[in-house]
């Protein structure tokens, strides 16, 4: 486990110490934000609004029940900008992209391709980590970007439809203008940014160092995922520690 | 002290008592041997005796747990030699780059290094295209390719870097006879055409015999025979010549 953590930081070095070199990669990264976009971008929109919903509906009743039902749009509202929105999303996007990217540059590996790369003193790193680290770490906050409305409007239509709950749209809207500040989005935003790296160079890594045929290559996604996975997670407790420590 | 090269368009190998394991087996078991700058140099040995590894540590793919590379008499452990000689490499499987076209993959060296015009690179992909049979193809997959025929896309890959070493590994494993000894006759030409170095890693014996200047024989991890063709052939040690005329007939299976 530590010798990868220590070749995650040396792969993350060195794509930095490459960064240089991005605008002459910039096709590449172009094609990346493409497929990420195009992956993941109505996949976003619905995952965003069935959470929005799922969070009135669990909460709703409960506000409605203790008769403090008009801070609805303000809870749902932050909780989608500040953690469900950049989470969740990460978590879609991890087995969606990440998946994605390990096994890519875990084929590339097994059938030498990378090898044939280092032969013409292409570094594969500047080559394929590069372009894909760049590509999600862009995607991903403009992805949850996407969320956090699609998300709201999904916790105000199951507000304004389910009986329960009666909350039409202008008083969740005004309650969520009140409350959500620009500041909540951006926190978000951060987390997402920071949640892309994790994926990014994860999966990279994880694509890199596959050995042994197609069963090394499903090894290798398997890895990727699950251990971006964790990795949101726990950096998702830090990250929130540490805006609220910067906020306060 | 190696001498000067008279030929810079090519380079002198040197592999100095190399030593090379993975976990308790040992692969490279202290190999040492030469090769002239502008030679064809033939690497025979039976499946799993270190010949990959062997190319893969002349190239600078791996390194060595012992021992020494030296590329006109500079140690491939500097990255400045890198730089310095253009080396290639034709995988066993070729190694195309899949998400690429023909065309993209023989220019690659051209684009990533920015050496040549975009217009330039593609004058040069479909000229190097053409050399080995494959003209118009640039815009085909290589899934679309036949074994044979993205060897030789792998072939044109590396002749568009100029190299002054080249390295081929088992170029004539899994090809028809027919196509076999076009390979070899293209490898032979190479040699001969562009004066650069070549070092073929093989098994096959017609191929070995037929194109090469100079042959070794390793086994288990050690060279156990090195010399012109003819030389090898004579050669006593019944270990060579069980590898050389080993053939299937009733009496040996």
């Amino acid at each position: 486990m530590y010798q990868n953590i220590g070749e995650i930081l040396i792969l993350f070095w060195k794509t930095a110490r490459s960064f240089p070199s991005l605008w002459k990669e910039r096709q590449k990264v172009f094609d990346q934000l493409f497929e990420i976009g195009n992956a993941s971008l109505f996949m976003v929109c619905i995952l965003s609004l069935f959470i929005g919903g799922v969070l009135a509906l669990q909460t709703g009743p409960v506000l409605v029940e203790r008769g403090i039902s008009s801070v609805l749009g303000g809870m749902i509202g932050l909780s989608m900008c500040k953690e469900l929105a950049p989470v969740m999303i990460a978590i879609l996007v991890a087995g969606r992209i990440g998946s994605a990217m390990a096994a890519e540059i875990g084929s590339m590996r097994v059938y030498q391709e990378i090898d044939a790369l280092r032969t013409m003193n292409i570094d594969p790193v500047r080559y394929l980590v590069l372009p894909r680290l760049v590509a999600i770490a862009v995607a991903l906050p403009t992805l949850v970007l996407f969320s956090i409305p699609v998300g709201w409007f999904g916790g105000a239509l199951v507000c304004d439809f389910n009986q329960k709950i009666a909350v039409s749209f202008d008083p969740f809207f005004q309650n969520l203008r009140e409350v959500v500040e620009v500041k909540d989005i951006c926190n978000g935003i951060f987390k997402s940014f920071v949640f892309a790296l994790a994926i990014g160079i994860v999966s990279c890594h994880q694509g890199l160092v596959t050995r042994g045929g197609p069963r090394g290559i499903g090894r290798s996604v398997t890895k990727a995922v699950v251990n971006s996975i964790i990795l949101i997670l726990i950096l998702d407790y830090f990250l929130t520690r540490f805006l609220l420590y910067v906020q306060k | 002290m190696s001498s000067p090269n008279p030929h810079p368009e090519n380079a002198s190998v040197e592999v100095i008592n190399l030593r090379r394991s993975f976990g308790a087996k040992e692969v490279l078991k202290g190999i040492s041997f030469k090769v002239n700058a502008g030679e064809l140099f033939v690497i025979m040995g039976p499946s799993g005796s270190g010949k990959t590894v062997l190319l893969k540590h002349i190239i600078g793919l791996e390194a060595p747990e012992a021992g020494q590379i030296l590329i006109d008499g500079e140690s491939i452990a500097n990255p400045a030699v890198r730089e310095k000689y253009r080396m290639a490499m034709v995988f066993q499987a070729g190694a195309l780059l899949t998400s690429l076209t023909v065309g993209e993959n023989v220019g690659l060296y051209l684009t990533e290094h920015r050496l040549k015009s975009p217009a330039e690179i593609s004058a040069i992909v479909a000229r190097q295209l053409e050399a080995v049979g494959l003209k118009g193809l640039q815009d085909s997959l290589p899934s679309e390719l036949s074994g044979g025929m993205q060897k030789r896309v792998a072939i044109a890959r590396a002749l568009v870097v100029e190299p002054h070493l080249i390295l081929f590994d088992e170029p004539t494993s899994e090809l028809d006879p027919l196509m076999a000894a076009t390979i070899g006759r293209e490898i032979y030409s190479l040699n001969k055409r562009t004066r650069a170095t070549v070092i073929v890693v093989s098994h096959d014996r017609d191929l070995a015999f037929s194109i090469a200047d100079r042959i070794a024989i390793i086994l288990d991890g050690e060279i156990i025979c090195m010399g012109t063709p003819s030389e090898v052939k004579e050669n006593k040690d019944p270990r060579v010549q069980k590898f050389i005329h080993a053939e299937i007939s009733p009496s040996t299976t």
